[in-house]
């Protein structure tokens, strides 16, 4: 038995028509955090609407940020108000079926005007867009501002109520539910289907659309079905989040892109990164007295902030430490090598190369790196350090030779196939050398049939195995 | 017949769509149309700091609050261009409405807050309110007007080479960067003063659409420029009017459609280009150079646009 069901039973026994399916639990919540438990049925019901249009909104959003389209949701989102008054200067009512079928048309012409000024006017598609929902999102404010109708509210299409979603609760089936539920039910049910249907042709238009039609499928099909799922999506929605749609149909798939390289993935992960957003943007308005879709699309921005600094796959702070290692990594290298090098130049110590501190960092190229490749070094027991003494450890001898090694190879393999002169083979090989490992080395000496010698006359030296 | 009141909005809205006429001509040919758009919507969140900052009504104290947030939303957009493997379009939304939602949040938080407080009406940034344009808006306006056609004129040549060859621009050794720069802060600039009469949601379509309509009559730079200042003008001296007689209709998207209209009778009516003049004459046999679709014109297409190529022919 699932959670649900046992909550829904629970529900019975307190009596049909509560206002939530499960009071007992919320008396409970109550008590805990002591508010008055109809604050705590509001909050419970803000979280479901604001959960429900997070995820239809990122379900078609996800589409939308792989085919490029994303600002078609921004269009879609301004041009759907002339719609709803396109309707009501019609019939001059009102009613929520007329008006939901006004505004899908007008979301549906956006899409086909924006191609239509595109290619017929011949003006860049930005143009063409900017031109397109700007004209009709005026044309809308003009006719809103003069209806004298209370549910026409130019407010609420700018900013939505989120925060009353909880409180318009309407009659249906025994309970009381979120007037909204009405329209973001249906539409979440029409995007899922659609998903479900077109996956292979949705996904494979997306990724591949020229495999697409040659597979005899059509892009141009799926670009306006997927356009009328995101304008059924941003008329059930924006009564929720106002305009702001636009920020939870782009900015947590956008974020989800950011972590993660799979589709089915991704669809999951926007859903409950928007569902994250709403919940806390609806927190933070109830505590500084806000709007709480404002607050959803700065925490969504937030989130997608956090993955591109912490994404795992690319993310800045990734590729900043892989850099740094890197880097040190080749600074380190250099210091063996020089210290190798300063060894076999036979200015060394009873057979060991010694030197200061001071060299060490001059070696490693002076750079901020320098200390920590020192450092680096040091952990892996290839240096020796004792006052301002430093030599090399066998370890670090070996390792210097395979890297002097490389070097000296890559420059005979570079005087053998390319026609470099002499003072040009020194620099690559410097850059390749921290690049080659034994397997490079192998294959090198067989091509070259073992060389002893580099193109300067320097001796290849040998590792033993 | 015209009261006090309405010739300094007059004034300003004809200013306003002067210089953002002149400055949208260069934004739409360097195909930067959206870029207004976001440091529009960019601007909302500086333009509520500034006021929880100074707590002053002082509309050059708002507006250089705005205008150093709308910059910023430039500047990120720029910034998740070359850190992310984002695509500029999602980049331009994820901008746009994060800061817009966060101006949204701040307005709504100051109106609660600050309800006694005059200025504290900020919602009104959203739509704008001409009505209520000062005198000392008006300068203002007139200040940026005349700023921004000296800069235009004077670097009317080298934004002329990179509105039209980028490559030859910098072969022949200017700075596209700087020009690009130079050009953004003119847009930012110009929004950021059309914000208090337009508002933040349409000011963009003073930039696109007089200079888009000026497009269909003419293939000169120097004369497209001159019909969009002249489109720009008219649709705020046109939308003030309308508004000014019938009382309780909003100016700033009552300019839009005027210049919404112009644009239409445009494409209708303009010689040549337009759908009238153009009537029998089949286009196939007008031989057009944009009409030549390269392979370098698909690479930035949508699937659908391919499809849609494709399936006419192209």
């Amino acid at each position: 038995m699932s959670i649900a069901t046992v909550l829904n039973k629970s529900a019975t026994l307190f009596g049909a028509k509560t206002p939530i399916p499960f009071e007992g639990l919320t008396t409970k919540i109550a008590e805990l955090l002591s508010m008055a438990p109809t604050d705590v049925q509001n909050a419970f019901w803000t979280i479901a609407v604001g959960a429900l249009c997070a995820t239809c909104c990122a379900l078609a959003g996800c589409f939308l940020v792989l085919r490029r389209m994303s600002l078609l949701g921004d269009a879609l989102s301004h041009s759907v108000l002339a719609g709803m008054a396109a309707v009501y200067l019609v019939t001059g009512g009102v009613e929520p079926v007329p008006m939901l079928i006004g505004a899908l048309i007008a979301g549906v012409m956006t899409a086909v005007l924006t191609q239509f000024v595109h290619k017929a006017a011949n003006l860049p598609e930005d143009s063409s867009i900017g031109i397109v929902f700007t004209s009709l999102f005026a044309f809308g404010v003009v006719v809103v501002s003069q209806a004298k109708h209370v549910h026409l509210d130019l407010d609420c299409v700018l900013f939505g109520d989120l925060a009353f979603a909880g409180v318009d609760l309407r009659p249906m089936m025994g309970w009381l539910w979120p007037h909204s539920f009405q329209s973001l039910v249906p539409s979440l049910v029409i995007t899922l289907l659609f998903l479900i249907v077109f996956w292979k042709e949705l996904r494979l238009t997306s990724f591949d659309p020229v495999l697409a039609v040659t597979l005899g499928f059509s892009a141009g099909v799926m670009h306006y079905l997927l356009t009328t799922v995101v304008a059924i999506v941003t008329v059930s929605a924006m009564g929720v989040v106002g305009l702001l749609v636009v920020a939870l149909l782009i900015v947590p798939p956008a974020t989800a892109r950011l972590l993660t390289n799979r589709l089915s993935t991704m669809l999951w992960l926007s859903c409950l990164l928007g569902t994250v957003a709403t919940t806390i943007g609806y927190f933070l308005a109830l505590k500084w007295d806000s709007s709480a879709a404002g607050l959803t699309a700065v925490v969504a921005g937030i989130e997608l902030l956090a993955a591109i600094v912490f994404s795992p796959l690319d993310g800045l702070l990734g590729r900043t430490i892989r850099t740094v290692r890197l880097r040190t990594r080749i600074c380190a290298e250099d210091v063996l090598a020089g210290l190798f090098r300063k060894q076999e130049r036979g200015d060394a110590d009873a057979g060991v190369a010694v030197s200061t501190v001071q060299e060490c960092i001059e070696l490693a190229g002076n750079g901020f790196l320098a200390a920590g490749s020192i450092r680096w070094l040091k952990t892996r027991q290839l240096l020796d350090h004792s006052g301002n003494r430093v030599s090399l450890t066998a370890r670090g001898y070996n390792y210097g030779r395979s890297l002097v090694r490389s070097h000296r190879l890559w420059e005979a393999y570079l005087h053998e196939n390319f026609d470099l002169p002499h003072d040009h083979l020194h620099d690559p090989a410097e850059a390749m050398e921290h690049f080659i490992g034994p397997e490079i080395q192998r294959q090198i000496t067989d091509e070259l049939a073992a060389p002893a010698e580099d193109p300067h006359g320097r001796e290849i030296p040998h590792i033993e195995r | 017949m015209l009261g006090n009141q309405t010739l300094i909005v007059l004034i300003g809205t004809l200013l306003l769509g002067v210089a953002s006429g002149m400055v949208g001509t260069f934004a739409v040919l360097r195909r930067r149309a959206l870029v207004g758009d976001v440091v529009a919507h960019s601007a909302l969140p500086g333009l509520c700091l500034s006021f929880l900052l100074f707590h002053s009504r002082s509309m050059i104290l708002l507006l250089c609050g705005a205008l150093v947030s709308g910059l910023l939303g430039a500047v990120v957009v720029a910034l998740m261009k070359r850190f992310t493997r984002l695509r500029e379009d999602a980049i331009q939304g994820i901008v746009l409405s994060v800061f817009y939602g966060g101006g949204i949040a701040l307005t709504r938080f100051i109106q609660n807050r600050y309800r006694n407080e005059p200025g504290s009406d900020l919602e009104s940034f959203i739509i704008g309110r001409a009505a209520t344009m000062l005198k000392a808006d008006v300068l203002q306006i007139a200040a940026v007007a005349l700023v921004t056609t000296i800069i235009v004129l004077v670097l009317y040549k080298e934004l002329t080479l990179l509105s039209f060859d980028e490559q030859f621009c910098r072969v022949q050794g200017w700075s596209t960067m700087g020009l690009d720069l130079t050009l953004m802060l003119l847009t930012a600039i110009t929004v950021v003063v059309g914000l208090p009469a337009v508002g933040v949601v349409l000011t963009a379509a003073l930039l696109i659409i007089p200079p888009s309509a000026a497009r269909f009559w003419t293939d000169r730079l120097s004369t497209m420029m001159m019909i969009a200042c002249l489109f720009g003008g008219a649709s705020g001296v046109v939308g003030t009017l309308v508004s000014a007689n019938i009382s309780g209709l909003p100016t700033g998207p009552l300019i839009v459609m005027t210049s919404t209209v112009i644009f239409i009778a445009s494409w209708l009516f303009a010689p040549h280009r337009g759908v009238v003049w153009n009537g029998n004459r089949s286009r196939d046999l007008d031989v057009d150079p944009s009409w030549l679709v390269t392979e370098s014109q698909f690479a930035d297409e949508s699937p659908a646009d391919l499809q849609i190529k494709r399936g006419s022919g192209m």
